[in-house]
């Protein structure tokens, strides 16, 4: 090798700061902002509509009245100026969010019922936390009801051992045949509903909270009710019509096969009229079923078929490996859907059930349309149509959205920490 | 070429199958196929591409349905019956050409799984023996990795040693280093001699002829769904009798 292509480096070179034009902030506007002419005039643009948009709103607010007792004192009081007007948000703050008859003095009620569900959701949420706070997670419905209808808290505890002793009757004659233990825990159930009906008919004034009736829900409330509900019951479900659509068995999955297509197929206003008008007569005549509990049926119908769809995407993801390995090592059925296959489905099916499910949250609103006084329903009734706060739209339909948004929002937050945590397989 | 292994096999019967047939819809996949193993036998299964092998021993732990014939398997005959099906899944270990881990539970859970679950064990007794048989493989210093963070070589025998915590009495093997890289056959192949010298009952679909010289008592050529032809390794690789046979073994030892 000739001399002048050897070299050794006697010294070596310590690290420098690359060149102003390459660093930091001025690197990235560079990049990102004025790459070429297009995108030049592209950001003067957008920078002119943010602006023109920030001066409009930005007074609108900083004027905004917040005591006011009618939309014509806000008037007087802005003089002349641009700016909002929230004080009806204040003034009417407690039908938005609880509906116009709600008893105040039970306020309370729900207020607690929110923040138990806090609690009884924290441990599903986050799997860190103790698993004895499960128990109370699963207390909470019956406790809830106790909270929000009032009646003996007798009717609760009832129902709750109801469903506790079908839980340990199915657990009793599971190891024997599933269609036998789901059968006796029926019975079981249903016998003891009867037995605990008459006790709690003896007993009504029992821990009594006065009652509130279904019609007088209202507000947020309602759409924060309707919605935890329907997606909490529409998640197992939808999941239980996915497995049953994949079923050996023909008659199970037909049924599941037409279930989830009708649903699918009707637009959700339409199965709330149905809950509205017709479900009535499917019921025995003098059995007032409650117009909440139709319309909760509808939704969690609704979303569930939806669920389905997105589940049953997610089992579709999964290679056949993955069931001929959990069948080889000899599990059955219902484990190997409990600990390999539905984990990584639902793993794969958590952005579609969040959407799904965030979808429904939203159109708890529409229930507005069958007279139910829920957060809009209040605003476009009640509130928009009295004299007093007569036009003053944006800031209550913003303030609908705003609370939406925050509850959406945080919904979608979690599920992308909720991936991230899953994030086991990455190569 | 390493030394060939000399090992009792003994005459109780562990898997006989009879005039075994079985269709995909009309096509004939597996033809009359007699074929009875004994215990501690090492079985080489080879053949062209689409020849049936897989669908053979899929049949054996019931992955595959077959329509007529018999399947034995450890004095159990394998019927529609789930609880026959699943006693013999248990009894039976399977490995498959692409791992098939559990992507979402870490290696010990993997191997955990099925004696906690099916087998009934405390998860102590699980966990230990789990690592006895991490050991084995040479990995246990992986247990709580994600089979994801694994070399191909590292599942494979992380797979191995998963269907070994299930003690079976028979082992299935269907092309376990086909997906591999060169430099990792070799850990699992030795992994699986290993196997061999313990006395386990194997059934292993291959085309490492190296391996089937070292370990096989016995080497079974599948072609269009029928054995064509069974020997011990010396007289099926030196003096093969079909002319399938030698056409097969012409193309891939031919080179
Ligand atoms: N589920 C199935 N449905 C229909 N046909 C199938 C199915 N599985 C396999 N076959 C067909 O059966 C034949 C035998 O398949 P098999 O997988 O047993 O072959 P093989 O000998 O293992 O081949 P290879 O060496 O490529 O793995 C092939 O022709 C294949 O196309
Ligand atoms: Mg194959």
């Amino acid at each position: 090798m000739s001399e002048n292509n050897s070299f050794v480096r006697k010294e070596m070179i310590s690290e420098r700061i690359p060149p102003a034009a390459d660093r930091g902030l001025v690197k990235w506007v560079r990049e990102n902002l004025f790459s070429s002419a297009f995108n030049a005039i592209m950001t003067f643009i957008s920078l002119w509509v943010i602006y023109s948009i920030t001066v409009a709103v930005i007074p609108w607010f900083l004027n905004g009245v917040w005591d006011a007792k009618t939309v014509r004192e806000c008037y007087d009081l802005l003089d002349g100026k641009s700016g909002a007007c929230f004080a009806v948000l204040n003034e009417r703050f407690p039908q938005l969010i609880y509906g116009f008859k709600y008893p105040s003095s039970e306020y309370w009620r729900p207020n607690l019922a929110t923040v138990l569900l806090i609690v009884a959701l924290a441990p599903i949420l986050f799997r860190r936390l103790p698993r004895q706070l499960l128990i109370f997670s699963a207390v909470y419905p019956f406790l809830a009801f106790w909270l929000i209808w009032g009646g003996s808290i007798l009717t609760s505890v009832s129902a709750f051992l109801g469903c506790a002793i079908a839980v340990i009757c199915y657990r009793r004659f599971s190891s024997r045949s599933f269609a036998l233990a789901v059968l006796i825990s029926l019975i079981a159930a249903n016998v003891w509903w009867i037995i605990g009906g008459y006790i709690v008919d003896l007993n009504a004034s029992f821990l009594s909270l006065e009652v509130v009736a279904s019609r007088d829900m209202g507000g947020f409330m309602l759409n924060l009710l309707l919605g935890t509900i329907a997606v909490c019951l529409s998640i197992p479900l939808g999941i239980a019509l996915a497995l049953g659509r994949q079923s050996g068995m023909p008659i199970i999955k037909w049924i599941c096969v037409v279930f989830i297509e009708f649903i699918r197929g009707v637009p959700l206003i339409t199965l709330l009229f149905v809950a509205n008008v017709i479900l009535a007569f499917f019921f025995p005549p003098d059995t007032s079923i409650d117009l909440i509990l139709r319309v909760l049926i509808m939704m969690t119908f609704f979303n569930a078929a939806y669920i389905a769809e997105v589940v049953r995407g997610g089992l579709a993801a999964l290679s056949k490996g993955q069931y001929e390995a959990a069948d080889s090592i000899g599990l059955d059925y219902t484990q190997s859907m409990r600990f390999i296959i539905l984990p990584q489905a639902l793993k794969i099916s958590i952005p579609g059930i969040v959407n799904v499910s965030v979808g429904m949250l939203k159109d708890t609103t529409l229930v507005s349309i069958i007279s139910m006084f829920d957060l809009v329903g209040m605003i476009r009734g009640p509130i928009l149509s009295s004299t007093d706060w007569n036009g003053v739209y944006w800031e209550l339909f913003g303030a609908a959205a705003a609370i939406f948004f925050v509850v959406c929002f945080s919904v979608s937050k979690y599920s992308q920490w909720l991936e991230r945590q899953l994030e086991t397989d990455k190569r | 070429m390493a030394e060939k292994l000399k090992l009792e096999v003994s005459d109780e019967i562990a898997i006989k199958i009879q005039s075994m047939n079985k269709w995909f819809g009309s096509f004939h996949v597996l033809r009359d196929i007699d074929l009875t193993v004994n215990r501690g036998e090492r079985i080489v299964v080879c053949g062209p591409s689409g020849s049936g092998k897989s669908t053979l021993i899929r049949c054996i732990n019931a992955l595959e349905e077959h329509q007529s014939g018999q399947i034995i398997v450890d004095g159990t005959e394998l019927t529609s019956d789930i609880k026959n099906i699943d006693r013999i899944r248990s009894e039976v270990g399977m490995c498959f050409q692409h791992f098939n881990l559990f992507p979402h539970l870490s290696i010990l859970e993997n191997c955990t799984l099925a004696p906690i679950w099916v087998r009934k064990i405390p998860k102590k007794e699980a966990e230990e023996t789990a690592m006895h048989f991490l050991e084995k493989v040479k990995i246990p210093e992986q247990a709580d990795k994600y089979p994801g963070q694994l070399s191909g070589g590292q599942q494979q025998r992380v797979a191995i040693a998963r269907s070994l915590c299930m003690r079976p009495r028979i082992m299935l093997f269907d092309e376990p280093t086909s997906a591999l890289d060169p430099e990792m056959i070799k850990e699992v192949l030795d992994t699986m001699i290993e196997l061999a010298e313990d006395g386990m009952t194997m059934i292993c679909v291959t085309h490492e002829m190296g391996f089937a010289r070292q370990v096989a008592n016995r080497v079974i050529f599948m072609d269009d769904g029928q054995i064509v032809e069974q020997n011990e390794p010396e007289q099926f690789f030196n003096n093969p009798q079909s002319d399938r046979t030698k056409l097969f073994l012409s193309q891939i030892l031919g080179h």
